[in-house]
């Protein structure tokens, strides 16, 4: 028998052991095992206001990331208000999330700071019908996408219904006026109309750019430089709003923040507001907890209507979400593979469901989807994209018009006028503002 | 010599244990001192010294969030000095500041004579009027905004049902200008009297009651005895605390970014606010540095007079 050398058994157990793994195997190679990384990605969202959707992401959908593609999602919801602080600090630093949802015209204020992601989006877009153009807008520079549009958010008016029949309006009021004397006689009644004209993000630019652009007003001309808010339109929009305000809409608008007309609708202290679905989708989701004075759960009395049409015609004002890839991510390709899983049909759809209508798709494939048939009291809010207009008309979203809307040049144009000051200094002082902002 | 034979006597000579080069270096008050101090050196070098320089750097040039950029000199300063809404602020500030400290040295000098008697509780009495100053101001100042809300407002619905206002006259704390200036210093004041009461209430421990007692005695009433003893020997410890309260005041952010942001129509527009929403919300990093830098020369006179102040005062 021929003797095993030590050197031979080990030699051939490894070997052995090399075809059934562990470390024998790893021995027997000679080499350190390269283990499989698996990629963690990091995505900073606001907190959403249909908070069924954010348990969705963190909970399902992250499972499925996982699974599909092996990457590991670590989803992370903030106020919408810190969202830029959040951008700031991590462009400055050079370091953060991968991946952070920008809202409104946010993505033009750190285009230099974005990874380019136009393959993702042209693939989206033609699978899906296409972009609206507002979410083109606000994610493209020239014919580069610095973004991936995520959806649309939108406003309408939420009214009671019961409401406004008992006053003799049997549709919402479609003119200023007809709202005018809805207000009144309803504010009579302690329930006036309900609109925020203060320092908040969403409600206040919701109705006040809107109001601005139906009698025709507009911020700049289309070469987005020469500044055209000084004009006849513009006074008229800024002496209709006074009587407006002071006959029917409820005085307290000049200090809410974007959930306190939610909580006035629900409370049964205003007739109606322009808001998204959240207040239907909370008055449905607690039918015992928010009751008409009749006892009848008060979902069954809210309808939705579009603005009223002024003499210039009839806007609103959408809220594009879009996800920038930070460039500074070392997982851009990761992000990629992300983005386009989730925002394939089966994917997104789950959580297009759980929004309920609170929002509309970025492309126009979702106005087919079966949200709209599901409730028709949201059916309203399949429009809102194809109708809607963005901050800085008529010129681009730019960071321009990102800086009137933060700091609020409009909203207090209308502000310091239903507070006093007459139209000609209101919007002489805001002509100013706008002079100074876009360098004219 | 039987002292002598008490003396215990060491067979062995026992030298002194040899003092690293350490230990003799810091046996020197001067090395001693500087390495003390060098832990609070570095923090405020990195977290108050460099930021200043960091600020300074971006106020002179045109950065915004993501691009590097230019030396341009003062010409932020220049549009900040023709924007109506830095104005404002300016002049928010200013009031903000001068009303709420005048308000919050009233009552916490009240607040620390009262408390300096003898009374029962008096120790527990003194830690609970800690507590709005302890309070994470964020947190109370949410709160405050509930009893503000024009909707829900529990101030309204005591007013309401006290049958001083009616459903109609509901106030609009926070919608009202000069009402929304009022709210936001009263909840500095709420927030800041704690810090005055416990400061003056320890400069009042350390005046002698003698001296109260020897002024009773030669007739002087109350508030001859406060004019006279209390108040001077009382003045060094206010105007330090004054002096940090200025400081507090003028940056104030938290309370008017939760209350108000800075409405309605910036009438209360403060420089930290207004930074925070040019330079985060529409990334011009310069140009909110440039707000925020505006407040050092106008504090500096600020503290350069009320530390002449209260070296006069000291040396009298």
């Amino acid at each position: 028998m021929n003797r095993l050398r030590r050197r031979d058994f080990v030699r051939l157990s490894g070997a052995a052991a090399a075809t059934a793994g562990g470390l024998g195997a790893i021995l027997a190679t000679g080499r350190a095992p390269a283990y499989a990384q698996q990629t963690t990605l990091h995505w900073v969202r606001w907190s959403d206001f249909v908070p069924a959707s954010d348990v969705l992401l963190k909970n399902q959908i992250t499972k499925e990331c996982q699974k599909a593609l092996g990457i590991n999602l670590q989803l992370e919801t903030i106020n919408a208000n810190d969202i830029q602080a959040r951008v700031t600090s991590a462009i400055q630093s050079g370091n953060g999330p991968d991946i952070i949802l920008g809202l409104n015209n946010w993505p033009q204020l750190y285009t230099a700071s974005l990874a380019d992601m136009t393959d993702v989006a042209e693939e989206i877009g033609e699978q899906q019908g296409g972009y609206y153009p507002i979410s083109k807008q606000v994610g493209m520079v020239g014919n580069k996408w610095i973004g991936v549009p995520w959806c649309i958010g939108g406003g309408l008016v939420a009214y009671r219904k019961s409401w406004f029949e008992a006053i003799g309006y049997n549709t919402f009021p479609d003119t200023w006026e007809k709202l005018q004397d809805a207000g009144k006689k309803l504010k009579a009644k302690g329930t006036p109309v309900g609109q925020a004209l203060s320092h908040s993000f969403g409600d206040p630019p919701g109705f006040w750019y809107p109001w601005l652009w139906s009698f025709g007003g507009k911020e700049v001309e289309a070469d987005g430089k020469t500044v055209a808010l000084n004009s006849k339109e513009t006074l008229e929009s800024i002496k209709t709003a006074v009587p407006f305000w002071n006959d029917a809409c409820d005085p307290g608008g000049l200090s809410w923040d974007d959930s306190s007309n939610n909580r006035a609708f629900l409370s049964g202290t205003i007739a109606c507001t322009n808001n998204g679905a959240s207040i239907y989708i909370e008055a449905k989701r607690k039918p015992d907890t928010y009751q008409t004075d009749d006892g009848k759960p008060m979902y069954l009395d809210i309808r939705h209507a579009a603005l009223p049409k002024g003499p210039g015609g009839q806007y609103n004002l959408p809220g594009p979400f879009t996800d920038m890839v930070m460039g500074y991510s070392k997982n851009q390709d990761a992000a990629k593979t992300f983005l386009k899983w989730i925002h394939s049909k089966p994917v997104f759809e789950e959580w297009f469901t759980s929004q309920q209508g609170y929002t509309d798709g970025a492309t126009k494939y979702w106005e087919g989807d079966k949200v709209w048939s599901a409730d028709p009291v949201l059916a309203p809010f399949k429009n809102v994209p194809a109708q809607g207009r963005l901050t800085g008309f008529a010129g681009p979203p730019d960071r321009a018009a990102a800086e009137v809307q933060t700091k609020y040049i409009i909203i207090d144009m209308y502000a310091k006028a239903v507070q006093g000051a007459t139209a000609e200094d209101a919007l002489n002082w805001a002509t100013g503002e706008l002079k100074s902002i876009y360098g004219a | 010599m039987s002292q002598v034979s008490t003396v215990a006597a060491s067979d062995v000579y026992t030298p002194a244990r040899p003092r690293g080069a350490i230990t003799r270096l810091l046996e020197d008050e001067r090395w001693l001192g500087l390495t003390l101090l060098t832990p609070t050196l570095v923090l405020l070098g990195l977290f108050t010294a460099y930021p200043f320089v960091k600020g300074i750097e971006l106020a002179v040039t045109d950065t915004r969030v993501g691009i590097p950029g230019h030396f341009v000199g003062i010409q932020n300063f220049v549009v900040l000095w023709h924007d109506d809404i830095f104005r404002m602020a300016v002049w928010n500030t200013c009031f903000y500041t001068v009303v709420a400290t005048t308000v919050k040295l009233g009552l916490g000098l009240w607040l620390a004579l009262l408390l300096n008697r003898s009374f029962r509780g008096k120790a527990l009495m003194r830690a609970a009027i800690l507590l709005p100053f302890i309070i994470p101001t964020v947190l109370s100042t949410f709160a405050w905004k509930w009893m503000f809300d024009p909707t829900f407002s529990v101030l309204n619905y005591v007013l309401l049902h006290l049958h001083l206002i009616t459903i109609a006259d509901r106030i609009n704390w926070l919608g009202v200008p000069w009402l929304a200036m009022a709210s936001v210093i009263v909840v500095n004041v709420w927030r800041g009297v704690p810090f005055f009461a416990i400061s003056l209430l320890a400069g009042l421990q350390t005046i002698s009651p003698e001296l109260h007692e020897a002024a009773a005695i030669d007739g002087a009433r109350a508030w001859q005895r406060f004019r006279h003893v209390t108040w001077p020997l009382l003045l060094p410890v206010t105007m330090v605390v004054m002096l940090f309260s200025v400081i507090q005041t003028f940056a104030d952010f938290q309370i008017v970014y939760v209350l108000t942001g800075g409405g309605p129509a910036n009438t209360t527009q403060l420089f930290a606010t207004y930074a925070y929403q040019i330079g985060i919300g529409t990334g011009l990093l310069s140009q909110g540095a440039a707000i925020s830098l505006a407040i050092f020369p106008i504090l500096l006179i600020v503290v350069i007079v009320q530390l002449v102040y209260i070296r006069k005062v000291e040396i009298a």
